[in-house]
This record gives structure tokens, C-alpha cells and sequence, in this order.
């Protein structure tokens, strides 16, 4: 036999596969089914609220995620009913399209590393550091830098393998958008996107990928979601605030950056909640974003999705602290409730 | 056989007939032949245009500084394919310089030397190689080869073959487990099955009177198979691994968990680099502005050329081979 004569089967189990998707789980395509596409980050919550608000009577929610970027453009395509974004589009951009957004739940982004007989929380960072050692220019934990802020920690004097996302994505967007906010060597030579042109390190496809990559690499630093940090156990660093303290990343100081953060004169929600101010504050702290059209050509499914993040957003917070995000704060989640009753019908 | 024929010789009226049907199907068949296999053609013509066409705003912008430059910077919107092409390559190369040598003992092996009782279990074996899809290999590859490496095979390489003048500089740098040379072994293990199924059917099918002949003159199983077996099917021994070398250009999910995908260049081989599909799966998704995303289609565009060029290298040393040995 050889590998050629395996085609018939490969085509056969092929075909049985497209019959299964048949014959599957009914699509919701139905009047009141509702679609959304968008970031992955918040792919494990959304699919838990699903099934829970089906559970209760409610519709069924359909949610695809394709990354944060896809997630725009196929809300701007009209394909979905609405899209979900870790990057926040400005409102100019959104009203071109005929756009509402509003803040969903919220997480951070944490610093992790590989160091033999280091703890979790026990190194400490600056932003400016991270950005040094992002750009390549500290290079080794032995570094004076990293030793100054860490007084009697006894560090390797190996070098630092720095690593990054290799996809685009919206805890890319975040981490860089700090740095780029806290050094302006950092916004100089690399900037900030879903993607940027890193100047050293290695990459891993999504964070589970960034996750591997560090448990896998002694020496190694790099950047993942909170949850990621939580489920893998991970070593993560504390991170100093804009109030110059050092803060580590946890439910309370993500809600302390959330609550001090300017939501209220932020048109849309357009706001990246980057060292935000307060003592308690965790400065690289980020948001995902749910898009929806203002005026929707197809009100009832507009309807329906609203009525489901309604739902999410007072009687799902449980859930999400159950699977490590953050709920809004009460007072942010009044202002959305507002949002959705004035600016989306 | 045509029973009736030899039967009723004198039914002159029944033969025409038959022989005209004979005819129209004849005819439909080279309609349906050549009608496949022009739709391969057209088809493939049809993905290069098309991948050409999405690509066409990258190459319009860049022109020839999208394949000879090594930014890839999504920020500032420039975009080379240097990098992914050369990683696709070296990667490439390492599987070929791995999977041929082993392949070729493999096929020897089963074809000419194992007893006929353990040639369809290692056969089987190898074939299965072939069926574990390319993501297990490549969680395979990051949770526990790249480890492996890190800690037994790179440190080793570093310390014997770093100092050396020309070999020392492709194995620097620190032993991360993750780069082009882990990419390479994992890719040269992928490619084992596909070479070596088509090298034991090609000696298999060597005339048995060829091969008797000479182990009657009294030549060793070695001579038979250097003086034999391989000038006999040096063809398709070549287009077997080239066949394994355009399978491990395209491969995308094994490499894309090894190799690090940083879009430096970088000499050594033990440094992370990038592969022109393993930089499409990564960055499509989130490709967000119109140049990026044409950047990414013509990094195919380019995949597909780099293949052409490399299956055209192949027929022509096929072409001198045959000529050489006439």
C-alpha cells in the first residue's frame, strides 16, 4: 500500500465530517439567533453565558472567535450582530460606520518568567525595564537595572529570552500600548498595533502558545492574560503604577484601575485603561469591547443580542469571576446600562 | 475477449457498429481524461492569479523591496519577505539533509535486505508516520523535543561546533530548544513516510531478472543496490524526495509551534526565525489595514513561486541525469 492509495479514506472520513456538521448542533439562524465574532480573550465567558442564558429561556448566542481584528471587520461587514474587540476603535471611526461600543469585562496583562527559585509576585518591574528589555537593550537578569528594583533577590546572570505573541492580538495591543505610553524609546522605534515589528525574542501563537513558551524556556519573560497566569500557575512580576507603587496583578487592582479610570468623559468607552491612576491601581490593565450598530437592519436580533448583554451584565458577573475575569465595576456597569438604553436600540 | 467475434465470423454488420461505439467512447474518455486533468491546471493557474491579484498591493508598493527586505513591521506598514523566505528554506533544506539519508536506508532496507516477515509491520510503522496529523507533531515538538534539545542537543552543539571558524556562527546563541534547526528535524521526520513508501515501491518494482543477473555474476547486496537498484530508478528516487521537499516547504502547523516566529534574520540555526506559512497562519487573523493583509496574500503568492522554482530545479536535474546516463 501506498500513501496514495489512503485518498479514498482521507476523502471519505472528509465527507463524513461535512455530514456531521449537518447533523449537528441546530445553527442558530433563526429569527432570534443571535451572532457575534471577535476577540478570543473573552471566547471561554461568552460561550459559558450562552449556554446559561439559553439555559433560562433566553436565545441562543452564536459567538465565533476569530481575533479581535476579524471581529471588526465582520461587524463592519454586516455579517454579525456584533463584534468584540480588545482594542477600543476611536468614535470618529465608529460613527463613520454607523457604530455603539461599550466595555464588556475587564482583565489585565502580566508580566511572567521562567527564573529557577523565583516566585510569583516576587520580581519586580517598571514599565520603563519592560521596555528595555523588549527593545533588547537590557539583556541579562543580572542586569543593574533589574537588581536595583530588586533588592536581595539573587537573580542568574544569564540572558534574557524575551517572548512575545506571533499572531495579532488585542493583549499584544495592550501590553505595547503601555509601553509605548511609559517610554518613549519604546514609542519611537516600535509603537504600538495588534502587531508590531518586535525587536528580539521569540513568538508564540496566542496566549497559550506565550504560556508554553515561558514554562518551556528558563530565563525566559513574557506577557499573557490573567486567566492564563491563574489556570498555568505562572510566575508573574508585580508591575509599578503610575502612583509608584508596585502592584500585583489581581481582581481587586484591576477593578481599583477600572473604577479610577475617566469613564465618564470618554465618548464610547473610547478609553485604554493603560497605567490608569490610583494607589492600587494595576497599570497594564485592559478591556474588551463589544461592538453593535445603532441603527440595525435587523432590529430584532439587535433586540436580542441587547437584551443578552443586559443580562450578562447584571446577572453573568458571577460567572465571569468564576472563570478569573473581572465584572465592571457597579458604577461603569450603570453607565453602559445608560449607553445601551440611549445610544443602541 | 470479444467471444462473439470469434464465434459468428460471417456477422459483418454487427463489427462497424461495435467499432463505432468503440469509437465514441473512446472519444468521451479522452474528453474526461484530458478534462481532469486540465482542471488541475486551471485550477492552480487560477489560485496563482488570485493569490497574485490579493497580493497585488504589497508588490505595487513595494516592488522588488517585498522579497529582498527583512522588515516586517505592521506598525509603520513596511513589509519583506526575506526572512519567511529564507527561514522557509533553511528549514527545508535541514528536513531533506535529515529525512533523505534515512529514507534511503529504510527503502533499501524493506526492498532488499529485511526478511519478507518484518517488512509489512515496518512498512505499516512508517506509512503510520504519514497519518499523525502535522499539529501532533508539532505539540510533540514544543513539549517534548524542543525541551530535549534545550537541554542535551544544543548545549552539546554549542560547545563542539561553536568555536569552529565557518560551522561555529549557525550554531551560536542561547539553547532556547526553539528555532530552524528544531523545525528542520521535526520537518525531516515528517517527510520520512512520503520519501521513503515511494522509494520501496520504485526498488520493489526493479526487475528481479535485473537483480538475479547480478547477484549471478556474484556481486554483494551492497553492489546490487549502488550498481542496480538505484541507477535503474534514479528518476523516481529523485522525484521522490523532491516530493518530500515540496511538502515540507508548505508545511505550516508542525513549524509554526518550533520555530519561534520572530522575523529577525538571524545566522545561527538555533535562533527562532519564521516560515512564509507559518507567518500567514499566525498573523491572517489579525491582519487589520489593506496593505497587511495584501502583504500576507503575496507571501503566499511567493510560497507558491518558491516552490514552482524549486519543482522546476528538480525536472531539470532529472532531465541531466537521464541524458548522463544514456
Amino acid at each position: 500500500m501506498t500513501i496514495f492509495s489512503r485518498l479514498p479514506i482521507a476523502l471519505a472520513a472528509l465527507s463524513l465530517a461535512a455530514c456531521s456538521d449537518n447533523g449537528g448542533a441546530p445553527v442558530p439562524t433563526g429569527q432570534n439567533g443571535v451572532t457575534g465574532a471577535g476577540s478570543t480573550f473573552v471566547y471561554p465567558i461568552l460561550s459559558k453565558w450562552s449556554a446559561d442564558y439559553a439555559e433560562g429561556g433566553g436565545d441562543r448566542v452564536n459567538y465565533q472567535s476569530i481575533g479581535s481584528g476579524g471581529g471588526i471587520a465582520q461587524i463592519k461587514a454586516g455579517t454579525v450582530d456584533f463584534g468584540a474587540s480588545d482594542k477600543p476603535l476611536p468614535p470618529a471611526e465608529l460613527a463613520q460606520a454607523g457604530l455603539g461600543q461599550f466595555p464588556l469585562v475587564i482583565g489585565g496583562v502580566v508580566p511572567v518568567v521562567n527564573i529557577a527559585g523565583i516566585k510569583p509576585g516576587q520580581l519586580r518591574f517598571t514599565g520603563p525595564l519592560l521596555a528595555d528589555i523588549y527593545l533588547g537593550k537590557v539583556k541579562s537578569w543580572s542586569d543593574p537595572a533589574i537588581a536595583r528594583l530588586n533588592p536581595g533577590v539573587s537573580l542568574p546572570a544569564k540572558p534574557i529570552t524575551v517572548v512575545h505573541r506571533s499572531d495579532g492580538s488585542g493583549t499584544t495591543f495592550n501590553w505595547v500600548h503601555y509601553l509605548s505610553q511609559i517610554s518613549p524609546a519604546w514609542q519611537a522605534r516600535v509603537g504600538e498595533g495588534t502587531s508590531v515589528q518586535w525587536p528580539v525574542g521569540v513568538g508564540g501563537k496566542g496566549n497559550e502558545g506565550v504560556a508554553a513558551y515561558v514554562n518551556q524556556i528558563p530565563n525566559s519573560l513574557g506577557y499573557v492574560e490573567y486567566a492564563y497566569v491563574i489556570q498555568n500557575r505562572m510566575t508573574f512580576g508585580q508591575v509599578q503604577n503610575a502612583a509608584g507603587r508596585f502592584v500585583a496583578p489581581s481582581a481587586a487592582s484591576f477593578q481599583a484601575a477600572a473604577s479610577h479610570a475617566d469613564w465618564a468623559h470618554a465618548q464610547d468607552f473610547h478609553l485604554v485603561m493603560t497605567n490608569a491612576p490610583g494607589e492600587d491601581a494595576y497599570p497594564i490593565t485592559a478591556t474588551t469591547f463589544v461592538m453593535m450598530y445603532k441603527a440595525s437592519k435587523n432590529p430584532q436580533r439587535s433586540a436580542a443580542a441587547l437584551k443578552f448583554f443586559r443580562w450578562a451584565l447584571s446577572k453573568g458577573q458571577a460567572e465571569a469571576t468564576a472563570l478569573d475575569y473581572v465584572p465592571l465595576p457597579p458604577d461603569l456597569a450603570k453607565q453602559v446600562d445608560a449607553y445601551l438604553t440611549s445610544t443602541i436600540k | 475477449m470479444d467471444a462473439s467475434v470469434i464465434t459468428q465470423p460471417d456477422a459483418p454488420a454487427f463489427r462497424p457498429r461495435r467499432a463505432h461505439a468503440a469509437t465514441r467512447g473512446d472519444r468521451a474518455f479522452r474528453w474526461l481524461t484530458a478534462g481532469a486533468a486540465w482542471l488541475v491546471l486551471f485550477v492552480l493557474v487560477a489560485a496563482a492569479a488570485s493569490m497574485a491579484w490579493g497580493g497585488r498591493l504589497a508588490f505595487r508598493t513595494f516592488g522588488w523591496d517585498f522579497i529582498t527586505g527583512s522588515d516586517w513591521d505592521a506598525v509603520g506598514q513596511r513589509f519583506g519577505a526575506l526572512v519567511p523566505i529564507y527561514g522557509t528554506l533553511v528549514s527545508s533544506a535541514i528536513a531533506m539533509l535529515i529525512a533523505v539519508p534515512i529514507s534511503l536506508g529504510i527503502a533499501i532496507f524493506l526492498a532488499e535486505v529485511a526478511p519478507r516477515w518484518i517488512r509489512g509491520p515496518i512498512g505499516l510503522a512508517v506509512e503510520l508516520l504519514a497519518a499523525i496529523p502535522s499539529i501532533i507533531y508539532g505539540m510533540w515538538g514544543l513539549f517534548v523535543f524542543a525541551p530535549f534539545m534545550a537541554n542535551h542537543i544544543e548545549p552539546w552543539l554549542t560547545e563542539r561546533l561553536g568555536p569552529l571558524p565557518i560551522l561555529g556562527p549557525l550554531f551560536s546563541g542561547p539553547p532556547i530548544g526553539i528555532g530552524m534547526l528544531t523545525a528542520g528535524i521535526i520537518l525531516g521526520i515528517m517527510t520520512i513516510p512520503f520519501i521513503s513508501s515511494v522509494m520501496r515501491d520504485v526498488f520493489q518494482a526493479v526487475p528481479p531478472a535485473l537483480r538475479e543477473s547480478a547477484f549471478a555474476l556474484g556481486a554483494t547486496p551492497w553492489e546490487v543496490v549502488r550498481k542496480v537498484t538505484i541507477p535503474h530508478t534514479r528518476s523516481a528516487v529523485i522525484g521522490a524526495i523532491f516530493l518530500g521537499f515540496g511538502r515540507a516547504l508548505g508545511e505550516t502547523m508542525a513549524v509554526t509551534f518550533v520555530l519561534g516566529n520572530a522575523h529577525d534574520f538571524s545566522v545561527s540555526l538555533l535562533m527562532p526565525g519564521n516560515s512564509i506559512a507559518a507567518a500567514i497562519a499566525n498573523e491572517f487573523t489579525e491582519a487589520d489595514s489593506a496593505i497587511y493583509l495584501s502583504a500576507l496574500i503575496a507571501l503566499g503568492f511567493l510560497l507558491f513561486v518558491v516552490t514552482f522554482i524549486v519543482l522546476a530545479i528538480a525536472k531539470l536535474m532529472l532531465v541531466r541525469v537521464e541524458r548522463k546516463a544514456r
